[in-house]
């Protein structure tokens, strides 16, 4: 651990942490904007096709159904101009280092045929064990990428629209919008505050002094947050809010979206049905 | 007679904000709110914006009284908010949409306008503020003068008859100031009543033909730009000049008091 990380407190390095995920979603919101094959499509089409093939690749008894499906997500990424190497350090070490934690125990507590004698330990990998870990982590690993794709090829905003398809309400995607819109807001304040205070900051803090500061700092974001949503609710109503939510619907579906909802389409099936 | 406040008084909690006000304004006026940070402007901008309502004395806009019991009805409600637009100081409490287009669509489509139509003016009002470019961008994420922008353009697509500004040209850089300065200037074609609340009196003349000054909640003058910007005791007394050591070309350096933007 680093000294730069020794100095601060708990309460500042969850900021600073939320505070790099805003920065990973800027990222994530250049990739958006690349001309890779899913940034060309209509947010409600990756909605639709990418959710429908991870709900294929989990309802799947077969491991090579599974693994086709994986191998679909890696292509669509490369066609997308997402690269590999981003892929394997935002995805697949993640999800295989949680799953894995799940995933080894169960290669010698599933009961079955012994395929490998741990030496040493005296621990057996049973045939079972082996395939319930292999299901285990390639749908993981294969849900993981399929939503990653969705997240790194259309900005949240439109994420957010394209939930609409699926009936979900007006008002409940608006707050949500809201919602993400002020979090991010809310977090550069306070990572700004946090980056004031360490320049006017010489040496090591005690841990009391830190904890003051932290509780402090709460106070103020608080007050602010109430503030803040104060003149929002009075900017909407200046122009006209009185309750009811009224959005404009900006998808169009081109050629390429109804050839690329089909392709979903039939893929998925080919999925569920091979994979029953 | 535009607006009427009647021996208006505004509290927060037990915070005076706006102590028994009485001023008139004008179809059609320009008018500048001037007064030093916590003098009342913000405050008395929201109530002419029917956000706020008075604790005391009355409001008038053309006649009828401003009150909740008037906006607890839509007809009301909508046919005011149609005529009287509010640019916030802070654009970023303005900016809550996911792109900059649904931003400046926001409001038309509150009030209820057909959608085709929303379409044409919100195009048309990001083309006039050269801003057609930052269309399909998250708000949040334009810089400090893209966001005035923004939020100028989210107002102006009403085209309301009466514009009210809070300090606009605060945080722009001086090109930007400038350009705003222009629209604001040639919107309307002179037609609209526009509203200022500001502390910079670089710009006055142009931006306003009557000017009301204020200082602790109370109005301590109602005057022309050029009364205003000679008036050396009343800007002192309000805080709107100061004295600061500066140099001019010839090299003499001195301090007298100071407005800037002279």
């Amino acid at each position: 651990m680093s000294g730069r990380w020794r100095r601060r407190g708990f309460l500042e390095r969850t900021v600073e942490g939320l505070y790099e995920a805003m920065e990973r979603a800027l990222h994530a919101e250049h990739s958006a904007g690349g001309g890779g094959l899913l940034q060309r499509l209509d947010a409600r089409v990756k909605v639709a096709g990418l959710l429908s093939l991870i709900l294929a690749s989990a309802l799947a008894t077969r491991l090579w159904v599974i693994a086709a499906v994986f191998a679909l997500a890696v292509s669509l990424a490369t066609l997308s101009l997402i690269s590999l190497r981003t892929l394997a350090a935002r995805v697949w070490t993640g999800a295989l280092t949680f799953t894995g934690a799940i995933a080894v125990p169960a290669l010698f507590l599933t009961p079955g045929a012994p395929v490998l004698r741990l030496p040493g330990l005296h621990w057996t990998i049973t045939a079972q064990g082996l395939t319930t870990a292999s299901y285990l982590i390639l749908r993981v690993e294969t849900a993981a990428t399929l939503a990653l794709l969705l997240v790194f090829t259309t900005p949240w905003t439109h994420v957010l629209k394209a939930l609409r398809i699926f009936r979900v309400p007006v008002v409940f995607v608006v707050i949500l919008g809201m919602t993400c819109r002020y979090i991010l807001l809310m977090l550069e304040t306070a990572h700004e505050m946090f980056e004031s205070r360490r320049s006017r900051t010489v040496g090591e803090l005690t841990g009391p002094v830190r904890r003051r500061m932290a509780v402090a700092s709460a106070g103020v974001l608080l007050s602010r947050t109430f503030q803040l949503s104060g003149d929002v609710y009075l900017a909407m109503q200046s122009r006209g809010f009185r309750g009811e939510v009224y959005v404009l619907d900006e998808f169009e579906m081109t050629r390429l979206d109804w050839a690329a909802l089909l392709a979903f389409a039939a893929l998925t099936t080919a999925a569920v049905w091979a994979g029953r | 007679m535009l607006f009427e406040l009647d021996r208006l008084t505004y509290r927060y909690d037990r915070l005076t904000a706006l102590d028994n006000l009485t001023l008139s304004i004008p179809e059609g006026s320009r008018v500048a709110l001037l007064g030093a940070n916590g003098s009342g402007k913000s405050t008395l901008l929201r109530i002419l914006d029917g956000l706020h309502f008075p604790h005391a004395g009355a409001i008038r806009f053309r006649g009828e009284e401003l009150s909740e019991e008037r906006f607890a009805g839509d007809e009301f409600a909508f046919a005011f908010r149609k005529q009287v637009g509010l640019v916030f100081q802070n654009p970023d409490v303005q900016l809550f949409n996911p792109t900059v287009f649904d931003e400046v669509a926001f409001g038309p489509l509150q009030l209820r306008w057909p959608k085709a139509e929303v379409r044409e003016r919100v195009a048309e009002i990001l083309d006039r503020l050269r801003i057609a470019h930052l269309k399909d961008r998250v708000p949040h994420r334009l810089s400090s003068g893209e966001k005035k922008r923004v939020a100028l353009a989210s107002v102006l697509v009403l085209d309301p008859a009466v514009l009210l500004l809070d300090e606009p040209t605060a945080s722009l850089d001086p090109r930007s100031q400038s350009q705003l300065i222009d629209l604001l200037v040639e919107w309307g074609g002179g037609a609209k009543s526009v509203i200022i609340a500001t502390h910079d009196l670089g710009d006055l003349e142009d931006i306003a033909d009557r000017c009301y000054v204020l200082d602790g909640g109370r109005l301590v003058a109602e005057r022309t730009p050029a009364e205003v910007l000679h008036d050396r005791e009343l800007l002192e007394r309000t805080n709107l000049a100061h004295a600061h050591r500066h140099r001019h070309a010839s090299g003499e350096m001195h301090s007298h008091p100071h407005v800037h933007g002279e």
